[in-house]
């Protein structure tokens, strides 16, 4: 007897739940030959505002852990991505990507959450200071994660992209609400199923699909998120830049315009930690 | 030998008042979260949710500082561009409410509400009870926060439970009483009604009935809020007395300050949504109901820790 096929709905992962958007709106996903392949949940603005809560739920409990902790949940993520390998090249390939492109495109994603685990533990030492003082002082610097981070991702590269922003920002203990690329959101879907079996706690990352337009300008004046990475076109950047100076939030803003390797080693530094970092200096009176 | 029995005693009660049909309330109160509450309304909503809070703090650790804070804020949630009403009362222990008058002063429209009967438990001879309900009065609280005695309402003790009730009705004097019947410890709804009805037929009109202490582990639910207000539209149906209402405890949200105005709107109608008639009782409403009328003037969603003293960076 012929099976019936059993085919997936595609949920977005916030809060360390798979959500439709509240509005209950979807968007069809097409694969590369242009067939339907999925209705994606269309999220909106309040699907924003409550993955915001959600993250600021997870954030204290989050930043509190171990760097080292931290180091051991992202090399556990990359290893869920590993053993899921050819699921999410499979993803890719539905943007149109070769099988042998998607597949290098996942190692390049588990390799860079490796990178990450590791700094964890190292980017206080590299980042963080002991400054000379003219008085009988130790002056310290050190960090602290800003808060909440927004991530809007490019279409290029969509997993790898993804990861690459919002990696560096919940190694220090951030948490993320990530816009995943509209054209291509389905590695986004499937990265969601991932995080729900990593040891990333709910909320850390939570994951949006859906329409920038719909979007851009909750992530630019939300005053709960501290941050925003993107990577945006012209007009959105001065969207979000206007919103970022009322909401006082820092921003990272790489144009959609330009051409970015993602699989290059410059994708990758302690640098794109300490963009979503805030210092704290501390005099403490040296004793006798 | 069973007529005497509490079981006894519960059944003749529910016979007189009426039960309750639990699955039909809980249906009927999910969909109030369903309703859409779009800009105007949902402005006036908040605004007057304001009004209608009974700012709150209870315990151990409160100070006179802490209360001359929590007055401030009483009487000025906001900036006053944002055009926020003052709350309708802080609500204290008996030993603040000195120290809340001083903050208030007596000229004021902000009213001093003061738990007393040995809050929360009640456990405590009924003459030190009345002695306390003195005591706040006498050191200015507008309005008593009562509790009933639970352990004699579920032991069939109605009369008892009525003649204390009654006996703190004149102690109070001209002060406004609410009598909180801590429904978390009732466990039905029926009881929740039955209780409703003893509490309503021995006080004045104007005062009211409140859910909980807040300090247990179940506070006001939609459900147990509707019970009591369906106790009142029957009690006023039949007397034409109004009683108020208060649901206390673990409504933290403007979202749930709304929907709880949707269950009085639709239950008792217009003329109990004033705070003469319905109040929340809660510490932390506040914060998210200026949060969102913050949110309505300028468009973009806030961060909580603009609006509270909670020191959390995130």
């Amino acid at each position: 007897m012929p099976r019936l096929p059993i085919t997936k709905t595609p949920k977005v992962y916030v809060g360390g739940a798979f959500i439709r958007s509240e509005s209950a709106r979807v968007f069809p996903l097409k694969d590369a030959s242009g067939e339907f392949f999925a209705n994606i949940p269309q999220c909106t603005r309040k699907d924003l505002r409550n993955a915001v809560e959600a993250a600021a739920k997870a954030g204290p409990g989050w930043a509190k852990r171990t760097a080292y902790n931290r180091g051991q949940i992202l090399y556990r993520l990359g290893e869920m991505i590993e053993a899921r390998a050819g699921e999410m090249a499979d993803a890719i390939t539905l943007g149109g990507a070769t099988p042998a492109a998607a597949a290098r495109e996942v190692a390049a994603t588990v390799d860079r959450l490796i990178y990450y685990a590791g700094w964890t533990d190292k980017y206080e030492q590299v980042l963080g200071n002991v400054n000379p003082v003219a008085a009988p002082y130790f002056n310290f610097t050190v960090t602290e994660p800003m808060g909440i981070i927004g991530v809007i991702a490019p279409d290029a590269s969509p997993l790898l992209a993804l990861i690459s922003l919002i990696a560096p920002a919940i190694t220090s203990g951030n948490t993320v609400v990530a816009l995943a690329s509209t054209t291509q959101p389905y590695p986004a879907i499937v990265l969601g199923e991932m995080l729900a079996t990593s040891d990333l706690p709910g909320g850390v990352v939570n994951l949006l699909t859906g329409f920038r337009k719909e979007m851009i300008s909750t992530f630019a004046t939300h005053t709960h998120l501290r941050a925003i990475s993107a990577v945006v076109n012209a007009e959105e950047r001065k969207a979000l830049a206007l919103g970022a100076a009322d909401s006082v939030k820092r921003t990272h803003l790489l144009k959609a315009e330009e051409k970015h390797d993602w699989f290059a080693d410059t994708a990758q530094s302690v640098y794109a930690i300490r963009d979503t970092l805030e210092f704290k200096t501390t005099w403490h009176p040296v004793g006798a | 030998m069973l007529a005497r029995s509490p079981q006894a005693a519960l059944q003749r009660l529910f016979d007189e008042v009426g039960s309750v049909d639990q699955v039909g309330i809980e249906e009927r109160v999910a969909k109030y979260g369903t309703r859409s509450i779009k800009k105007g309304a949902k402005i006036w909503g908040l605004k007057t949710a304001v009004s209608m809070v009974d700012l709150t703090t209870l315990e151990g650790k409160d100070t006179p500082g802490k209360v001359a804070s929590l007055c401030q804020k009483a009487l000025q949630p906001h900036d006053a561009e944002l055009g926020v009403p003052q709350v309708a009362a802080v609500c204290v222990y008996p030993a603040m409410v000195k120290h809340a008058r001083k903050a208030l002063g007596s000229d004021t429209a902000v009213r001093i509400a003061s738990v007393a009967t040995a809050f929360p438990s009640g456990q405590a001879p009924l003459k030190t009870r009345l002695a306390e309900v003195k005591a706040a009065v006498a050191d200015g609280a507008d309005e008593i926060d009562m509790v009933i005695n639970r352990g004699a309402f579920l032991a069939g003790e109605f009369g008892e439970v009525q003649d204390e009730i009654a006996a703190v009705v004149t102690a109070c004097g001209d002060a406004t009483l609410k009598v909180i019947l801590e429904v978390s410890e009732l466990e039905t709804y029926d009881n929740i009604r039955a209780a409703s009805f003893l509490a309503m037929r021995v006080i004045r009109p104007g005062d009211f009935i409140k859910t909980s202490t807040g300090k247990t582990s179940l506070n006001a639910t939609l459900g147990n809020n509707q019970v009591m207000l369906e106790a009142i539209r029957d009690f006023y149906l039949d007397t034409g007395i109004p009683i108020a209402m208060k649901p206390a405890g673990g409504i933290r949200t403007a979202k749930q300050a709304l929907t709880f105005l949707v269950a009085v709107k639709e239950t008792l109608g217009d003329a109990w949504l004033n705070n003469n008639r319905y109040r929340f009782g809660a510490s932390s409403l506040l914060n998210d109901l200026v949060r969102q009328l913050e949110k309505e003037k300028t468009g973009a969603y806030q961060a909580p820790y603009y609006f509270s003293e909670a020191a959390e960076s995130y």
